[in-house]
């Protein structure tokens, strides 16, 4: 039997240790947020968010139109996937339990983990090859693969927590039952699904591997669907891999702008539900 | 009805994930068949030459590394949020956490090449080199198998830890209480009674965050040199899977090399898959209450 002190010993260094884990986990991101937010504060003025790249060496230039295609692409996304994504969570909740339903769910799971670069090969061939060019098409489809499975997932938990009385109460008053899904049970959950759908958005805008070779980039304004498209992600991407100390600047930048996008979407998120369960 | 069509576009998004995977990659991997492929280790544009073996090599060294270091850091993390830290520090430390899931992988890709890969380069990777491992050894540049490493250790970190969060919240309060009672210590409870009865389910989360980690692109394409070469210094560049699709595929040069590269999609995806299917149901089993108790 070993002794009580060195019992003791071990437990106060293995407490130690998983406070150290602590530790260790939070230093990546306090220096991650801290180096974004103070090199990329250093480049951004308001000519940032109004102009196009500009060439090597000259001063200037922003990045508006990798903002705009960033929201276009996203938008894309957002009109093929929610309705999928939605829809395909009502169900699982309204009259999944059987075994289609787990079917569904478990895909759902399983597809959730697919990387992302896979889906971009995926558009690639279903829009890509097709059209025989590069579109925010193409992105937009490929985020809107990718966002199916988690929206499915999440918008299943929320219409769960409608109250089976409020259901009931529909189908006594005679209302179909696919009626009752859309208009009572979805209604009550909206909020909720709206949340979701936030959570999804600031996902997919940070996506950088499916739109390489779908929406690719462009360094000039587009809004046409059929056109490639510059996307902040893409941009940063580009950015940071090139040999030129100004673009490495902008490429700072740009991650802080991006990471505004993305955590003003996920706040509006938090927000939103927790005003609705107030 | 309508519902079930809406329902049913969930499997439907999968076939077509399939389908188009093996239209494009399909005919070059059953021309060169699966066996030549895999163990083919020269990729040579210029020579329409594809082999898949630097990049599974470089794949399942990063992602090993990643598990290495993010492992025990999760785990101890986990432990330390659910059974030793009081409640308060908890939902403080949550949200960093849940931050750190949130940050897009081109950030981190970005940090990784002007923070990490500096650093690595002096003084990490000299330091380390003093040790004379041959897993450490050759010029410090930084770009590598182990920047990659680092970084995937510390995109998955987050997906490991909260999942097993999860999974230490199963287990039985009675369990932890006997030990307890026994005289055991606080770490002697967690050893004996809540880590052996946690273990499928942080098995699981493990292999959710290695499922993750194979497929990351972004970043770890722009810290591992991408170079195709098959070396045991972890100091040296490499490839991954998903780092040479997103380097080639926009430009590749002609059908062969993009049913080649689509081909290694089509392994990536299999491995996933497979990955994710068994991650998924060890989660899942132990979510749904455990049938045995364990010894």
């Amino acid at each position: 039997m070993k002794s009580l002190g060195l019992r003791r010993g071990v437990n106060w260094a293995m407490t130690a240790l998983c406070a150290l884990a602590l530790l260790v986990a939070l230093v990546p991101l306090a220096s991650l947020l801290w180096l974004v937010i103070s090199r990329g504060l250093a480049g951004l003025s308001w000519d940032f968010f109004t102009s196009t790249p500009a060439p090597v060496g000259e001063s200037g230039g922003g990045v508006a139109n990798a903002i705009a295609g960033t929201l276009y692409i996203v938008g894309i996304a957002c009109l093929i996937g929610v309705p999928l994504g939605v829809g395909a969570g009502v169900y699982l909740a309204e009259r999944g339990d059987g075994p289609l339903g787990g079917a569904i769910r478990f895909t759902a799971e399983v597809l959730s983990g697919v990387p992302s670069i896979i889906i971009g090969i995926v558009a690639y061939a279903l829009v890509v090859l097709p059209m025989r060019r590069f579109s925010a098409l193409a992105g937009g489809v490929a985020l809107a693969v990718l966002m199916v499975p988690t929206l499915a997932r999440s918008t299943e938990e929320l219409v769960r927590l409608v109250p089976r009385s409020l259901r009931e109460a529909s189908l006594a008053l005679g209302v179909s039952e696919w009626r009752t899904s859309l208009s009572v049970v979805l209604r009550t959950a909206l909020g909720g699904i709206l949340t979701a759908i936030l959570l999804a958005v600031a996902r997919a805008a940070g996506e950088t591997a499916p739109l390489l070779f779908t929406a690719l980039n462009n360094q000039y304004w587009n809004l046409r669907a059929d056109q490639p498209t510059a996307s902040l992600t893409v941009q940063i991407y580009n950015y940071a891999v090139s040999p030129y100390q100004d673009w490495h600047d902008k490429a700072w930048s740009a991650a802080l702008v991006l990471l505004l996008l993305v955590g003003t979407l996920s706040l509006a998120a938090r927000l939103l539900a927790r005003n609705r369960f107030r | 009805m309508v519902l079930t069509v809406l329902g049913a576009a969930v499997l439907v998004v999968a076939a077509v994930i399939v389908a188009e995977l093996l239209r494009v990659g399909g005919p070059s991997l059953a021309q060169t068949g699966l066996w030549s492929f895999v163990k083919n280790s020269v990729w040579d544009v210029t020579r329409d030459v594809y082999g898949a073996l630097p990049f599974i090599y470089g794949t399942l060294v990063t992602s090993g590394v990643a598990l290495l270091l993010a492992l025990p850091v999760s785990v101890g993390l986990a432990l330390f949020l659910t059974e030793m830290a009081p409640p308060r520090v908890r939902s403080i430390v949550s949200f960093p956490i849940s931050l750190l899931a949130g940050i897009p992988s081109v950030v981190y890709g970005l940090w990784g090449l002007f923070v990490l890969v500096p650093l690595l380069r002096r003084p990490v990777e000299p330091l380390l080199a003093r040790t004379h491992l041959p897993i450490f050894t050759g010029a410090p540049i930084g770009l590598g198998y182990l920047a990659a490493g680092i970084v995937l250790a510390i995109m998955i970190l987050p997906t490991i830890t909260s999942i097993a969060i999860e999974v230490l919240r199963t287990v039985p309060g009675s369990l932890r209480e006997a030990a307890l009672a026994l005289g055991a210590t606080r770490w002697e409870a967690i050893r004996t009674a809540v880590l052996p009865y946690a273990r499928t389910g942080i098995i699981g989360a493990t292999m959710l965050g290695l499922g993750r980690a194979l497929g990351e692109t972004m970043a770890v394409t722009m810290v591992i040199g991408n170079s195709p070469t098959i070396r045991a210094s972890l100091f040296a560049p490499g490839y991954t899977l998903p780092a040479v699709i997103a380097n080639e595929f926009a430009e590749a040069s002609g059908a062969q090399q993009t049913g080649a590269l689509a081909a290694l999609g089509l392994l990536l995806f299999a491995v996933t898959v497979l990955l994710n299917i068994a991650a998924r149901l060890l989660v899942r089993a132990v979510r749904r209450g455990p049938a045995r108790v364990a010894a």
